[in-house]
């Protein structure tokens, strides 16, 4: 088992199935914290953690700071929204810069993938928590998609996540559609879900599929509609349209028809199957806003989740604690 | 100038090896015989052991003067260079401004000329290397530029390209490409492939590279000018120029030490200082180079040595430049590459000294910083460009102890095999056991 206890998350690349069920045990122990009246436990009290987005974001920033201070730590959050270069200042120095004012862990978030890796070289005392690298990795999204499924079959299941480890999602028909070449969110989802022993297909235009999708653990959807009525989960991706995604489909109109989840098609889902999509949407493109609003439609969940899976995130890596019990 | 005898090297002339004494008198090579009585006042040279030849030629080094000299310069260049056991090299012209005029590359030959080595120019094939109108090779190659190149990035239209080839040939120069076909390869910044892939980084295809080498053969074959393909990467690359060259048609490459020793699984790490174009490739790609510089295959190592400042490579790797140094080590890794003990001196010399001299036309009185006996066969009356190389010595490369001006190596803390331990340039003793004198 290889534990983020202690140490840094900067891929879900290679993370053990142990390792990833920690996160998300960890996790259900902090949701309940959410649900209180007063939001706030002291088990990072006196830390600080630096959030630190080189690209803008809203909602995954606001989720780390918000978990981040339920834990009551320290947040010193700074924009940096603009290339290195532009700034004329190289990501060694930025991150040393911060280190400065003294932090016990940073939540990055770059355009350029690999970036947290290379802090994480740079100031090897500071737990680096990759918030969004390039198109390479966006692990807190794998692991709190993974734990929305596992959170929603336990419920039906009658039973809890914490029971199930992940046996929930072992054997899980697993769809991911549209711009996997560009999504980062793709890249962890596929290693979250395998890990678990999902089984994963992916559906979209031969030129958002990666040039080498042949020796990736998943299987690729010869019939759209098909591997729609497969699927357990219909994972949607927003078509990058800033990373020039747009140019590898000859329209969004194009995208949408043949890869798009209209209500026709979310009409003949077996009524069993969850819909997601890691935001922000375009809808009508990827998805149709009627579908977006259906009850399978599981996005507000995913946001919520976001916040307990953060908080075990930091949790696990500043403190080096296995477990939140107690809290 | 003092004397020097070469006592009991491997002497290594082209034609064959045989052990013997080398005299160098006055700069010049006085005498060459199976035992010399030395001079009065010689200073010896055990080379027991060693290989004795001809200083080596590097078609590729990036000196950064003018607009980078705090990365390096044609001074520091040229130390670093005579340390690797180069005599001579040939300075790139993707400098800022870009080597494009006769008074850009005069301000950079009269560097050279004071520096510890011959140091020679490629000219630009386009005004500012930009692609779009043609610069002034004429008046370049009368000052005695033989290479032109917008190395950094090939020329990407064909017909610039083809006219450049046409104007060139009557000329007598010869045309050096950097393939790679940005409309492909552009935005990526390592091999494209399952890796590439799997760390979301753009990748640069294999294909860029072949499809420019495979149009530059066959605007070869339409104008008849002379084109030496620059660092080639995949083992497509050389079976195209293989050949191209079977056909008689007037091609020649160069292959790059870390495309020989290194493949594209040093990127796994997102380490700007394994970034460079082309880019590393696959593991079955090196092994093709290797086997390519011991038949023949290949003409050339050149170093594609690209100093860069610290700063430049704390960056985000799909930011940081391209290019790694090279001056230094690439001998040692040559000799590895082709198998150490079972390395044949003849060849390691070929494709260090004696084509690369060929292909850079490096003639006596061709420039007036130009000496003589570059890649040439130990001559009685050449003057002594000479390298005495020991194939048996271990060391570990380390970036705290090299001459360039930057550090960015990435075979910090590599143990080598085999060692330059003497150059001799311009006549002179430059480096002796492995130090400047």
């Amino acid at each position: 088992m290889n534990s983020i206890r202690g140490g840094n998350l900067l891929s879900l690349d290679g993370l053990s199935s142990e390792a990833i069920v920690e996160v998300l045990d960890t996790a259900e122990s902090f949701v309940e914290v959410n649900q209180r009246a007063i939001k706030k436990v002291p088990a990072l009290k006196g830390r600080v953690v630096a959030s630190l987005f080189f690209e803008e974001s809203t909602r995954t920033r606001l989720s780390f700071e918000t978990a981040a201070k339920r834990l009551s730590a320290d947040v010193l959050s700074l924009a940096v929204a603009s290339s290195s270069v532009k700034k004329g200042e190289s990501l060694r120095d930025t991150i040393a810069t911060i280190d400065a004012l003294g932090i016990d862990a940073v939540v990055m978030r770059h355009q350029s993938s690999g970036a947290a890796l290379q802090v994480s070289r740079y100031v090897p005392h500071v737990h680096v928590i990759n918030a969004g690298d390039g198109l390479h990795q966006h692990p807190t999204q794998g692991l709190l998609d993974v734990f929305t499924v596992r959170q929603v079959l336990a419920e039906r299941h009658a039973t809890s996540g914490l029971e199930s480890g992940g046996e929930l999602i072992a054997g899980l028909h697993v769809l991911i559609v549209g711009d996997i070449r560009h999504s980062r969110v793709a890249r962890s989802d596929i290693a979250a879900y395998v890990a678990l022993g999902a089984q994963v297909c992916v559906a979209a235009p031969g030129t958002l599929l990666p040039d080498d999708v042949a020796s990736w653990p998943v299987s690729v959807a010869t019939d759209f509609e098909e591997a729609l009525e497969w699927a357990d989960v219909v994972a949607l991706l927003r078509l990058q349209r800033e990373r020039g995604s747009g140019s590898f489909v000859p329209s969004l109109g194009e995208f949408t028809v043949t890869y798009g989840l209209t209500l026709e098609r979310a009409q003949r889902l077996r009524p069993t199957t969850l819909i997601m999509h890691p935001g922000p949407m375009n809808r009508g493109v990827e998805i149709d806003s009627r579908v977006a609003d259906l009850p399978a439609a599981l996005m507000a969940r995913q946001v919520t989740n976001g916040v307990p899976i953060r908080m075990a995130v930091l949790y696990l890596t500043v403190s080096g604690s296995p477990r939140a019990s107690g809290l | 100038m003092s004397d020097f005898v070469l006592r009991q090297g491997l002497l290594v002339d082209g034609r064959g090896t045989r052990v013997g004494d080398l005299l160098v008198v006055d700069g010049v090579i006085a005498d060459v015989a199976a035992t010399i009585d030395a001079p009065v006042g010689a200073h010896e040279i055990d080379a027991t052991n060693c290989w004795v030849g001809p200083g080596f030629v590097d078609l590729h080094a990036h000196l950064r003067e003018p607009g980078r000299e705090a990365s390096e310069t044609v001074h520091s260049g040229a130390l670093a260079a005579a340390v690797g056991g180069y005599s001579a090299i040939v300075a790139m012209p993707n400098t800022e401004p870009a080597l494009d005029n006769v008074a850009l590359v005069s301000y950079v030959l009269e560097r050279g000329a004071r520096s510890a080595i011959d140091v020679m120019v490629a000219g630009a094939i386009s005004q500012d290397r930009g692609g779009e109108k043609l610069a002034p090779m004429g008046e370049m190659a009368a000052l005695g530029v033989r290479l032109f190149t917008d190395d950094g990035t090939g020329v990407q239209d064909p017909s610039l390209m083809r006219r450049a080839l046409t104007y060139a040939k009557p000329l007598g120069v010869r045309l050096a490409q950097h393939c790679e076909d940005e409309l492909l390869a552009g935005g990526g910044s390592m091999n494209e492939g399952a890796l590439s892939g799997r760390l979301g980084l753009v990748g640069r295809p294999a294909l860029a590279e072949e499809l420019m080498v495979l149009r530059d053969i066959e605007l070869v074959r339409l104008t008849g000018g002379a084109v030496h393909f620059m660092h080639l990467s995949t083992a497509r690359s050389i079976e195209l120029v293989v050949a191209a060259r079977v056909e008689g048609l007037p091609v020649s490459c160069e292959v790059a030490p870390h495309h020989f020793t290194l493949d594209e699984s040093a990127c796994s790490d997102f380490d700007p200082l394994f970034k460079v174009h082309p880019p590393l490739r696959t593991s079955s790609d090196v092994t093709a180079l290797r086997e390519a510089l011991v038949t023949g295959a290949v003409d050339a190592v050149a170093t594609d040595h690209a100093p860069h400042a610290p700063e430049l490579k704390d960056l985000p790797f799909d930011e940081a430049p391209p290019g790694m140094l090279g001056l230094e080590h690439a001998a040692s890794l040559t000799y590895e590459a082709m198998g150490a003990a079972s390395c044949d001196p003849t060849q390691f010399f070929n494709l260090l000294s004696r084509a690369p001299a060929r292909i850079a036309q490096l003639r006596p009185g061709d420039l007036r910083v130009c000496h003589g006996g570059h890649g040439g066969a130990l001559a009685v009356g050449d003057d002594a460009n000479l390298v005495i190389f020991d194939p048996d010595q271990r060391w570990s490369a380390s970036r705290d102890s090299m001459l360039s001006r930057s550090t960015n190596t990435p075979y910090d803390g590599r143990e080598m095999l085999g060692r330059v331990r003497t150059t001799f340039a311009k006549g002179s003793l430059v480096v002796n056991q492995g130090s400047l004198v």
